[in-house]
């Protein structure tokens, strides 16, 4: 009999959720995540030392936050926990892990994939000056640092983060330029009545947006970024075309920006699970039914990492990916409990349709990329060589143009330029974007030691 | 000089460290990563391979790959998740930089 532990890769909500249930079955699943610490980007902790309490580093979400480390620290034990491990591929039924600067492999008999989420970029002139970041990174400065990315930020972008972000520099006393929103208002207004249906988030965004329109912070909608001027080696002006089109400069010395969440899919795509392409969230994504069952037999996903869905429904499809794996192991799970799971489940995907349509991935601004604009940041290819790569070679697939172009074949794998880079590619040649493809997963998944991997 | 590119919000009574930028001798707090160390003192981790300028990272969660840096033993760190240790020596400018 095959007595090896299941295996939960992330400590997120997602995988935090399925360790708990794996361990409440008495399992003693290994749980691989590549931060020292538990609770994901979301509710990602400060380093040892820092003072800040609950409430001021996850606003509204305190007491979620405080339920899922309570929960985490309280399988000490009870799960073979596995900090600053980097999973860097996954193939023969083994995964090969990087830990404390050694590789070792861990075969696997069935494993849940929760590596969550990364923001979505569109690359603009000059977004690789230094002082520009994600909108999650910006986050993060402060949140794990306590630290401004500068004295005077734009916020720009779309998606939840975008003012959630732009708030809580505010509320610790940050600078703050404006925030300029890509979405229309028009497209916003549309959405509200599906919006309402979805409960706090929507409630969060409004007073999120009252609170910086009363502290005097513009907030503008239906921008579109133009470039990023530079002055002393770092960004000192964003260019950008205000909803009636005309040309505006905003002084700042930083900016954050994103245009909402792209799932990471790399593991799963060595795991050869099948993708299909989401018309909702424009992405492919590797295919699964809501109990987090993929097509390949012993791989679960749950999270951000298989479909935007957030952090509440990351708790759920976490659990109930958890409850499949002991089913088909064998284990009785009941019928209440996961039923319950998946009605939770289908009520918070019902509002994912709206929330897309507030928030709509700006395809236009890619499509329209400027042939200077460097695109992929890791090789230094401009959306203009891209192009001709893909014109004058018919690149008419996304990994094609990659080998022509080196656009996406960096350190970060495309996870930065891949999502813009699709559109980019598409929009040249006249094809959904669809049509052209994914980038695909290839190991190592991140950067590692020559010495490891030879 | 130029402002460095970070400020500091909160969290600044933490233990005070001693670091060497590029030669320089320079303060951080126990519990910085590397990046925050080096934005709070400057306004770059390295320069890009391609001649486009410096790089000061991007997403500093361990996706983009923007931030690695090197110490002056020629061992590479990923800036923004390597905590900052006393007596580290980073250099972001290198032999082949040229001066910029």
């Amino acid at each position: 009999m095959d007595d090896r532990p299941p295996i939960v890769i992330g400590a997120g909500p997602a995988g935090t959720r399925a360790a708990a249930t794996l361990a409440a079955a008495r399992l003693v699943p290994i749980v691989l995540d590549e931060a020292p610490a538990s609770g994901g980007q979301i509710y990602r902790r400060a380093p040892a030392g820092f003072t800040r309490p609950y409430r001021a580093l996850y606003g509204f979400d305190a007491a979620k936050a405080r339920r899922l480390h309570t929960v985490f620290d309280g399988l000490a034990g009870s799960i073979d926990y596995r900090p600053d491990t980097l999973v860097w591929d996954m193939r023969h039924g083994a995964l090969h892990c990087l830990c404390g600067g050694r590789s070792r492999e861990v075969p696997y008999r069935d494993i849940i994939l929760a590596p969550g989420a990364r923001d979505r970029i569109i690359p603009f002139p000059g977004w690789t000056l230094p002082g520009i970041y994600t909108l999650g990174g910006a986050q993060i400065a402060l949140k794990y640092q306590g630290c401004a990315i500068g004295r005077r930020v734009v916020f720009m972008g779309t998606g939840p983060l975008l003012y959630l972000v732009a708030y809580q520099y505010a509320k610790a006393g940050g600078g703050i330029a404006a925030v300029l929103d890509t979405t229309p208002f028009a497209a916003k207004r549309r959405a509200v009545p599906g919006l309402l249906r979805g409960g706090s988030t929507f409630a969060k965004g409004l007073w999120y947006v009252a609170a910086l329109r009363a502290r005097g912070i513009t907030v503008a909608n239906g921008i579109r970024p133009v470039a990023a001027e530079e002055k002393d080696a770092a960004v000192s002006a964003l260019l950008y075309r205000d909803a009636a089109g005309t040309q505006r400069r905003l002084a700042c010395d930083a900016v954050a920006f994103g245009f909402g969440l792209s799932s990471e899919t790399q593991l799963a795509d060595l795991a050869e699970i099948p993708f299909a392409f989401d018309p909702v969230q424009q992405q492919f994504l590797p295919e699964h039914d809501i109990t987090g069952r993929t097509p390949v037999r012993g791989v679960y996903l749950a999270g951000d990492g298989s479909g935007i869905a957030g952090a509440v429904a990351a708790e759920l499809c976490g659990e109930r990916a958890a409850l499949a794996l002991l089913e088909d192991r064998g284990h009785e799970v009941g019928k209440p409990r996961p039923a319950e799971l998946e009605r939770a489940l289908r009520r918070i995907a019902a509002f994912r349709v709206p929330l897309e349509a507030a928030f709509p991935f700006p395809a236009d601004i890619a499509a329209g990329m400027p042939d200077e604009t460097l695109l992929c940041r890791c090789e230094g290819v401009t959306a203009g060589e891209f192009r001709r790569a893909a014109r004058t070679l018919e690149a008419d697939e996304i990994n094609r143009a990659k080998a022509f172009s080196r656009c996406g074949m960096g350190r970060c794998q495309g996870r930065v330029c891949g999502p813009a880079a699709a559109v980019v590619l598409a929009a040249a040649l006249n094809l959904p974007t669809e049509r052209i493809g994914r980038l695909r997963g290839q190991p190592p998944v991140k950067p590692i030691p020559m010495a490891v991997a030879t | 000089m130029e402002a460095p590119l970070f400020r500091r919000l909160a969290e600044s009574d933490r233990p005070r460290i001693r670091l060497v930028i590029d030669g320089r001798s320079c303060a951080a707090l126990a519990g910085d990563t590397l990046l925050t160390a080096l934005l709070t003192n400057g306004r770059r981790l390295r320069l890009s391979e391609f001649g486009d300028g410096p790089r000061a990272g991007f997403c500093l969660m361990g996706a983009c790959q923007d931030c690695w840096v090197a110490l002056d033993d020629g061992t590479r760190l990923r800036a923004c998740t390597s905590f900052v240790a006393d007596g580290m020596r980073i250099v972001t400018r290198s032999a082949v930089d040229n001066g910029r």
